[in-house]
């Protein structure tokens, strides 16, 4: 793993390299340092309307970089309360700022103990760390 | 790869290694009666023969060129002045290959990008891509656009609409479970009449389809159309004539959100059908849900200006199956005609053609509107076609045309149940007074 890919402790992952923190009653989501090094420059992030459902592990939105477009996958399962428009104008804070300015969705969950099954950063690191050495 | 012919020999072999009797045995399979039939078409021929044969049909063609010909309905016969076929065949523009490497694609690029600019132009858009297949394809991807930005199944299409461009639709969109609501067409007060579009929109709608001129001709306010797609929520997609807006409102200033056309009126030949283009644009704010291929003008590392693909993220080669569309591809030989037909023309030049079309359209069903029989039911105004009705069906009228040397009109019970006996009638630049007076005459003897 290279030296400057950040796995903050305070959050949960999954396998698809989402990130999802608790917020008082919400659960935040964006997307991992690893997972915007390894796409390069944002140029757009395409996410669902407020009010919308997702479900764990399914996708719900859609991330392009100059080389790829990749599905998004909801680490919870809930209803989207608030989702950040500023990515409209700023797809970079995707590259910047991926664990705070880059946030993706702000989701009520319907269970927030789903947030348990998902990989810790220790997981999380050994899992980009087998990524990288392939 | 070389090319490797399969000799009778490993035929041979490969069948004795199968323990089959023949190749046809490979096909038993399939039923008989969905199999390829047994097509009896003669001796093989040699080249000379064979020419000589194809030549003999080809006599058979009634070339639109030499003949009074009021044929349009989708298909338009305009004068091309020769440079547009002189740029077309140049062998740069042979290929159109993906330009995916900017830095041996530049004239290709560059083409595409003044395409788009030419089209945004004429329509008053935003966004023009580089192309789809042609009006139909153009039309149907316009109502996939919608259904993905409001995520609603409905679509709304005026019975003005090209019945081919419905059909396409159909084709496109019914697979997908989203519900086609087509409004009707009637003869009321001896005109044509809609009924049925403003009223079947709802909050299900994703696009309200609109024809400007409609497919009988006339020339409509879109507006109504516009608001009342809006106040819905849906969105409003206009089908426009591009030779048209030399003289009428693009859609860009009626407000609609896509506006789609086929393109073979600016500067392509009718060419039996095909290959022609189709134009798509867009608001700008819906880039992201434009279909194919589009050609975006940037600097390179030294700051020259260059031309490169972009967006290409909507597209098939980065995002597969997830892709805005897998089933366009852009027009990029016949797209060039029309870029080059446009710039030769301009807009002065284009409102000249767009007058002259109108102008002896007007001519013509005012004469034709004097034999006794005739009426002329598209309403007024209309463009460059209108549609008659005469006491005759109008196959039998379009043959005894054709007896005197005059193609008529496009038969509107095609279509249309209930208009047999309605013709739809062309005139263009190309048309001349004469031509309308044979006309007049042989129909007046036609019906007289």
């Amino acid at each position: 793993m290279s030296e400057g890919t950040a796995v903050p402790e305070d959050r949960r992952y999954t396998r698809e390299h989402e990130w999802a923190i608790s917020d008082g009653d919400l659960v935040i989501v964006g997307i991992t340092d690893f997972a915007q090094h390894e796409l390069g420059d944002v140029v757009y992030v395409e996410l669902p309307k407020v009010g919308a459902r997702v479900a764990a592990f399914k996708e719900f939105g859609v991330v392009e970089s100059v080389k790829a477009a990749s599905d998004l996958f909801s680490p919870v399962t809930g209803e989207i309360v608030v989702i950040n428009e500023e990515l409209g104008e700023h797809p970079e804070w995707v590259n910047e700022s991926p664990y705070a300015r880059g946030w993706m969705l702000r989701v009520r969950p319907d269970d927030v103990q789903e947030l348990d099954q998902l990989l810790d950063a220790e997981a999380y690191r050994q899992l980009i760390g087998g990524a990288e050495a392939e | 790869m070389t090319f490797v012919p399969l000799t009778e020999s490993e035929r041979t072999s490969m069948l004795a290694t199968l323990g089959l009797a023949d190749t046809e045995a490979l096909f038993d399979a399939v039923p008989a009666d969905l199999r390829f039939p047994a097509i009896d078409i003669g001796p093989p021929l040699n080249e000379m023969e064979a020419t000589a044969h194809v030549e003999s049909l080809a006599a058979a063609n009634r070339p639109a060129s030499g003949i009074p010909f009021f044929l349009g309905a989708g298909a338009y016969r305009h004068f091309i002045p020769s440079a547009v076929g002189a740029l077309m065949g140049r062998s740069e523009f042979s290929t159109s290959y993906t330009p995916y490497q900017p830095e041996v694609s530049q004239g290709t690029l560059q083409m595409s990008f003044e395409f788009q600019s030419l089209v945004c132009d004429l329509t008053g858009m935003d966004v023009t891509n580089a192309s789809v297949y042609d009006g139909a394809s153009a039309v149907a991807e316009g109502a996939l656009m919608a259904l993905r930005l409001t995520g609603r199944e409905r679509v709304v299409v005026s019975a003005g609409v090209h019945p081919h461009y419905r059909q396409a639709l159909d084709t496109y969109v019914r697979p997908r479970g989203v519900d086609v609501y087509t409004s009707q067409m009637a003869v009321r007060d001896g005109v044509l009449q809609e009924v049925g579009l403003l009223e079947a929109l709802d909050e299900h709608t994703a696009c309200c389809i609109v024809s400007q001129p409609t497919f009988f001709g006339e020339v409509r306010d879109v507006a109504h159309a516009v608001e009342a797609a809006h106040r819905v929520g849906a969105l409003a997609l206009e089908v426009y004539n591009p030779t048209s807006l030399g003289l009428l409102r693009p859609p860009g200033e009626w407000g609609v959100d896509i506006a789609a056309a086929e393109g073979q009126p600016l500067g392509i030949p009718l060419s039996f059908g095909g290959p022609y283009v189709g134009l798509l644009s867009c608001r700008r704010e819906l880039v992201r849900q434009l279909p194919g291929r589009l050609v975006g003008m940037a600097k390179d590392g030294q700051g020259r200006r260059g031309f490169v693909l972009t967006l290409q993220a909507r597209e098939q080669h980065i995002r597969r199956e997830k892709a805005t569309s897998n089933i366009c591809t852009s027009q990029t030989l016949i797209s060039l005609g029309v870029a080059a037909y446009l710039a030769l023309l301009g807009p002065a030049g284009l409102r000249e053609v767009a007058e002259s079309c109108c102008r002896m359209a007007r001519f013509a069903a005012d004469r034709l509107g004097k034999i006794p029989g005739v009426e002329v039911i598209t309403p007024r105004p209309f463009f460059h076609e209108f549609a008659v009705r005469t006491p005759l069906p109008a196959d039998a009228v379009n043959r005894s045309l054709l007896e005197r040397g005059i193609v008529g009109g496009y038969e509107l019970g095609k279509s249309y149940p209930g208009l047999d006996d309605a013709l739809l009638l062309c005139c263009t630049e190309l048309t001349t007074r004469d031509q309308v007076d044979r006309l007049a005459t042989a129909l007046e003897n036609i019906v007289g």
